[in-house]
């Protein structure tokens, strides 16, 4: 199985939510708050110009949240997309 | 005899539409409430049922994604129905987003309180082919579920008909949870919570479980029950850790009970490739070349319409000839349409409109009446001088404040603003701050009270505290004449041509400062993690002009009001000090010299010596620290204020000096060198803002932080004014402020490093 940390996808990525393990209590919370749950499906939609907030779909609607916040999410590939 | 008004709370995720419903609900009775102590705004109106013509009353409740205590608006919610407790509680859940939506129902219903869910936004689910089974999931949650549609008023009467009725009925707490491995635990810490008399048991109990912060400082007598059954409690997923099994509980329960009834069309958007109009519209604004370009498009665009004094360069191209347009409409109201060679912005005739309204019609036959019924001098000035003249200064930024904050409302409403945060994140953390507060602090540049007013779109109050403070550094509207005046000045008598070089340079002054400051605060007193940035991307969606007006005129009477409490005192404090001699007789404007705010002005002179505008330039210098003064009034008056000093030093009136005059007669009479003029210039762009902007940093920051950021804008602006002044003087003090400031890094890092414990002082062995 693929494991990786959510900050490591491309757009055009899916995967499903492991684990999530972040040191900062604050964060944590606030992922499971917005659906950043185990189970939960991610669609990664694209990066930001600076390449830095990326942009997932998750539980049916956007999300946005910075690689180092993603960091704390544990996911399994679940598909590589079709774009490159 | 007359029973309570009905209390009912409107709580929602943020952007499920709680505000439209509100002022659907409660029409133009709604009135902006400012409680005590909170920093977020709680609204509330009256609603009026048609039929039977009773009063309930509507608290609307910022929008929330939880009831975790790390936000404000969350606490306050929280404590609202806690503490209040409103007779029922509307839940208003956006149907088209219902799983993240049902996440805080899921919690709220763990409250006693009656709670109906308002499902909003409908008809767009049956616009998308999509069904909700609204008795389905009535049945499943056990509290009334009405659908709404808050933008068309759809539903709204049945609705609160249904809240009524729940009004009367005490509810009990009920949980998802109920089904989960830790019941066990919740029910005995309820129970034991209700022994010692605890309302609301249930939620409290649940809060401990989830290692709440406030829920255990609250009740750490019972945290030794919650580590005793965390010993025993062991999950393949999640170990021991409650937090993220109690959230994973309650979106595994809105899968599995509610999400049903929610009936998406065949082959609908999940299955579908086909991008929505928002998708495309998305695919451009934030496009990876194209976006930031985009934006700063825009942001041109706004302030031009706004601030501009040559709509779309017309004047520039010479569109109405080379010898320009004369004013066909000099001296009437409508006087500020055109400029020399072109027409004015819209903001900028608006301005100009009121400003003839207020200053020509109404304070001009006001004063001649008075002039005319022979009233005495003094109370002529106290109404023309200082109440109106203070007041209309005070309402003649209205428009831009207005046009500003509409615009702005504009692209916050259509989802804009949250790319552009998206876009600009990556730029502003390393400073400590989101992409969120770019947006805030670039409105500075406009004016300082729409911009400190917006700040609360920022998630937290660290963020919101800094960015509050650096707002004025981004000079605003009112402080160009200063910087135009004096950089005029410094032309004339120093011989130094470019003017437009010592404006924009200013202005990046000002930019630098507050990335400075920032930078210092985070590593000083507000240190830590960055804010998170972990926010929902809203569709875009055209923006409502019944809210968008309703909005506006909650601000306008808000500022209004501001305008005629706190800065109405202030100005006439300060026309009180301008215009009596220290005998208390009254003087009038032209003899401002002997006022007791000169000889103030005199007394504290000495301590602008560093900053080039003090002791040294002779006897007359106290006008630079008057000026400064009358300018907390309006920074206009600046200017304003040596005009009528130069007239006093001079001769003639006031009217005869513009403000490049005002200022060279004010380097004539007192020998003021170039590095000083520059100072001052800084000093008034960085130091405190004007009354106005001071009021709303007052009512926009947590308890307590009003008197530090004074503080703050003093120290910072007379700090780096005198480093100003004294590098421009002597160029080798540079080289003694670089050497204190890269001391002053290497103190912080020092003091940081010991603060995390990574070294010790010296003097302290292991």
């Amino acid at each position: 199985m693929d494991q990786q940390r959510l900050s490591t996808l491309h757009p055009g990525e899916s995967c499903r939510v492991l684990l999530v393990d972040g040191k900062d209590k604050q964060i944590r919370r606030r992922l499971f708050d917005m659906g950043v749950t185990p189970g939960a499906e991610i669609y990664v939609r694209k990066m930001a110009p600076l390449g830095d907030p990326v942009e997932i779909t998750i539980r049916n609607y956007e999300l946005t949240l910075r690689k180092n916040e993603a960091e704390a999410v544990l996911v399994e590939v679940t598909s590589h997309g079709n774009e490159k | 005899m007359e029973t309570r008004n009905r209390k009912i709370a409107l709580a929602g995720n943020p952007n499920s539409g709680k505000t439209t419903l509100f002022n659907n609900l409660t029409g133009s009775t709604a009135h902006v409430g400012n409680w005590p102590g909170v920093t977020v705004e709680k609204r509330s109106g009256t609603y009026r049922n048609k039929k039977t013509g009773e009063r309930i009353e509507i608290v609307d409740l910022p929008g929330i994604y939880s009831l975790s205590p790390y936000t404000s608006e969350e606490v306050i919610s929280r404590n609202y129905i806690l503490e209040e407790s409103p007779d029922c509680l509307i839940n208003v859940v956006d149907a088209t987003n219902l799983e993240r939506n049902l996440y805080l129902t899921t919690q709220l219903l763990e409250m006693n309180v009656p709670v109906v869910i308002a499902l909003n936004m409908s008809d767009l689910v049956r616009k998308q082919g999509d069904l909700i089974d609204a008795k389905a999931l009535q049945e499943k949650i056990g509290v009334p579920v009405v659908e709404i549609s808050a933008l068309r008023g759809e539903n709204l009467a049945h609705l609160m008909e249904v809240a009524s009725q729940e009004c009367g009925k005490p509810r009990k707490g009920s949980s998802v949870l109920k089904e989960s491995k830790i019941n066990k635990l919740i029910a005995s810490l309820e129970i034991t919570l209700r022994e010692k008399g605890v309302e609301n048991s249930l939620f409290h109990a649940i809060k401990l479980v989830e290692g709440d912060e406030i829920e255990c400082e609250m009740h750490k007598d019972l945290l030794p029950m919650v580590e005793e059954f965390r010993e025993t409690f062991r999950d393949p997923v999640f170990q021991d850790d409650f937090e993220a099994y109690v959230a994973d509980c309650r979106y595994k329960a809105i899968g599995r009970d509610f999400s049903p009834a929610y009936k998406r069309k065949e082959g609908g958007r999940d299955g579908s490739k086909k991008l929505s109009l928002s998708d495309r519209i998305d695919k451009v604004l934030t496009n990876r070349w194209a976006g930031i370009p985009i934006f700063i498009a825009i942001l041109f665009v706004l302030f031009h319409l706004i601030f501009g004094s040559d709509l779309l360069y017309l004047g520039a191209m010479g569109a109405f000839g080379a010898e320009g347009l004369a004013d066909p409409l000099a001296g009437t109201i409508w006087e500020g349409l055109f400029v020399d060679f072109g027409i004015n912005s819209p903001g900028v005739i608006l301005h100009n409109f009121v400003d003839i309204v207020l200053n020509n019609l109404i304070l001009g036959n006001i004063s001649e009446a008075m002039s005319a019924a022979e009233v005495y001098p003094w109370a002529q000035s106290l109404v023309c001088d200082g109440i109106l003249g203070g007041i209309f200064a005070v309402l003649g930024f209205l428009p831009e404040i207005l046009c500003l904050f509409l615009a702005f409302s504009v692209l916050e409403d259509t989802g804009y603003m949250a790319r552009v945060a998206f876009i600009l994140d990556r730029i502003f953390r390393r400073f400590g701050i989101t992409g969120r507060a770019f947006m805030p602090m670039i409105m500075g540049f406009g004016c300082s009270v729409p911009a400190m007013i917006n700040t609360r779109t920022l998630a937290t109050e660290r963020e919101k505290v800094a960015t509050i403070r650096v707002i004025p550094f981004f000079s605003c509207g009112a402080k160009l004449p200063i910087l135009t005046g004096c950089a005029g000045a410094i032309a004339q008598s120093f011989g130094f041509p470019y003017v437009d070089l010592i404006t924009v340079s200013m202005y990046v002054l000002g930019v630098v400062a507050a990335i400075l400051m920032l930078l210092l605060m985070r590593h000083t007193t507000m240190r830590g993690e960055a804010a998170p940035f972990i926010m929902e991307l809203p569709a875009y969606h055209l923006p409502q002009f019944k809210s968008l007006m309703v909005h506006l005129w909650d601000k306008t009477k808000h500022y209004v009001k501001k305008a005629f409490t706190i800065i109405f005192a202030s100005t006439v404090l300060i026309w009180f000090l301008q215009s009596f001699s220290w005998n208390w007789t009254y003087i009038g404007v032209e003899e401002t010299g002997n006022s007791i705010l000169a000889s103030l002005g005199q007394l504290i002179q000495p301590l602008f010596t560093p900053l080039g505008f003090g002791s040294q330039i002779g006897p007359l210098g106290w006008v630079f620290a008057v000026g400064a003064i009358t300018g907390l009034i309006a920074k206009e008056n600046v200017l304003g204020t040596f005009a009528v000093l130069a007239a006093m030093l001079l001769g003639g009136v006031a009217d005869d000096y513009g403000e490049v005059e005002s200022v060279l007669a004010m380097v004539q009479s007192t020998g003021i060198l170039w590095p000083g003029i520059i100072a001052y210039i800084a000093f008034n762009m960085l130091t405190i803002p004007c009354f106005a902007a001071c009021a709303t940093a007052k009512a926009e920051l947590p308890k307590g932080k009003f008197r530090w950021t004074i503080l703050f804008w003093l120290t910072s602006s007379y700090l780096i004014s005198s480093m100003i002044y004294l590098v421009l003087s002597w160029w080798w003090t540079l080289f003694i402020f670089l050497f204190l400031i890269a001391l002053l890094i290497l103190g912080i890092w020092y003091v940081n490093q010991i603060r995390d414990g990574k070294r010790r002082l010296p003097w302290r062995r292991a």
